[in-house]
């Protein structure tokens, strides 16, 4: 219990104890903590525009998708336009065609038809003349009468 | 222990420090007792209160020099936790109290506060346990007389720790009432505060009874921080030391001790932390008016 040197000796060490600890304990511990402090702020500073920039992305993403929609019942719509006007010119190309098609064949028939009345009509002529001369052999010369049926050809 | 001497011989002989000194015959050596220390006046030394403190001390700064040089902004590991804990609880009651800047004042604090807490903590290793490891290792290797050796564990129960640091802190407050506010206007706050007048010769007249006022407060500064500290720690120490002496009165006494000694040890727990934030704290605001006129 007496006041001695230990006093002193206290203060002393005391004072070094203070200087040891301004100097190289207390900054480094407060740089860490506020660089830490500063690193999170800056992390949550971070995510605080990331979630913006998502929301931004999100609202974007919509619009474009609805862009994307309308075109494409644009594009739909337009190319059933465009089927159901190919459907019908092909339509009307196959009227034509059948058309031109009938009345080729309407053509080729009557032809045919012709070309056949026409046979027929020769064999009936050579039939009726043979028949004819047949009967006229004796009566008259084929020579004769052959003029005369030629007309009588040209009027059937 | 106990068994061999009266109590008040066991009290007085857990009372007295390791003291190394100058005998008045000349010759330098260590106190044998009480009266020797006594007789060595101001120039001796307590050898286990310098011991402890500065065992303690180096503890406090090794152990936070070692997360100060690993500190880093990254996830920290278990000890730059608990130190950064440490520091951000000082570092906000410093910000709480002090509103000057003053980079000393931080580390001030934080070194008061672990190295008094670890001085306080001391006292909760029962009383016996290292003056008796100190005892055992001075008769048996240094061939002491058992009664001679003397081993203060709890340098906070020294005077000398607290005056020691409360005087360093007082050349503080009085460096920087100097330093911020001139020789001039810190005599002008011992003198011309708390009464004042427009008319000369009365502020002459209220010069002395001003500067008795406010010299008194400044003085009772330090002191009163000291004692504070001391009284508290002497108290819990002499405490512990009373329930120590009922282990050599029976089993009966003995349990009731036991019982005794941990309710008192767990109170103590608040006291010591308490003590050293009081100190600290003190320290911070008597800096801060030292900072600010007024």
């Amino acid at each position: 219990m007496n006041i001695n040197l230990t006093l002193l000796g206290q203060s002393v060490t005391f004072i070094f104890f203070v200087w040891f600890c301004m100097k190289f304990i207390w900054p480094p511990i407060m740089g860490a903590l506020n660089t830490r402090k500063q690193s999170i702020a800056d992390g949550l500073a971070a995510a605080e525009k990331g979630k913006h920039d998502e929301e931004l992305a999100k609202q974007r993403a919509v619009k474009e998708l609805k862009a994307a929609k309308e075109q494409a019942n644009e594009i739909i719509a337009n190319a059933q336009k465009r089927a159901s006007e190919i459907v019908e010119e092909a339509k009307d190309t196959a009227r034509t065609e059948a058309d031109r098609i009938k009345t080729s064949a309407g053509t080729e028939i009557e032809q045919e038809v012709n070309r056949a009345r026409e046979k027929l009509r020769g064999e009936v002529v050579s039939l009726a003349v043979a028949g004819a001369g047949k009967v006229l052999k004796r009566e008259i010369d084929a020579k004769a009468n052959e003029d005369l049926l030629k007309d009588l050809v040209a009027q059937l | 222990m106990a068994s061999e001497q009266t109590s008040t011989g066991y009290i007085k002989h857990h009372l007295q420090n390791w003291t190394y000194g100058q005998h008045p015959d000349g010759a330098w050596g260590f106190a044998h007792s009480a009266e020797e220390a006594k007789e060595m006046g101001f120039w001796a030394i307590h050898v286990d209160t310098m011991l402890w403190s500065i065992l303690l001390g180096v503890f406090f700064l090794w152990a936070f020099r070692k997360a100060a040089k690993g500190a880093t902004a990254n996830v920290p590991g278990r000890l730059q936790n608990f130190v950064e804990w440490i520091c951000e609880f000082i570092d906000s009651s410093v910000k709480g109290s002090f509103t000057a800047r003053n980079t000393l004042v931080a580390p001030l604090s934080l070194t008061i506060f672990v190295w008094i807490f670890l001085m306080n903590l001391m006292d909760l290793v029962p009383v016996d346990w290292l003056p008796s490891a100190a005892t055992w290792i001075g008769s048996t290797f240094f061939g002491a007389d058992p009664h001679h050796v003397y081993f203060k564990v709890v340098s906070t129960t020294d005077p000398n720790a607290t005056f020691g640091m409360a005087f360093a802190v007082f050349f503080l407050v009085l460096y920087y009432s100097i330093k911020i506010k001139g020789i001039g206007g810190f005599a002008g706050e011992l003198t011309l505060q708390p009464f004042q007048s427009k008319n000369i010769v009365v502020q002459a007249f209220f010069i002395p009874i001003n500067f008795l006022l406010e010299f008194v407060s400044l003085i009772a500064k330090p002191i009163s921080l000291a004692l504070r500290l001391f009284g508290n720690m002497y108290a819990g120490e002499m405490i512990f030391i009373l329930i120590a002496l009922m282990f050599s009165a029976g089993l009966g006494m003995g349990i009731f001790g036991a019982f005794l000694q941990m309710g008192w040890a767990i109170f103590h727990i608040l006291i010591i932390t308490l003590q050293a934030f009081i100190f600290m704290t003190l320290t911070i605001v008597y800096l801060d008016m030292a900072h600010n006129e007024h």
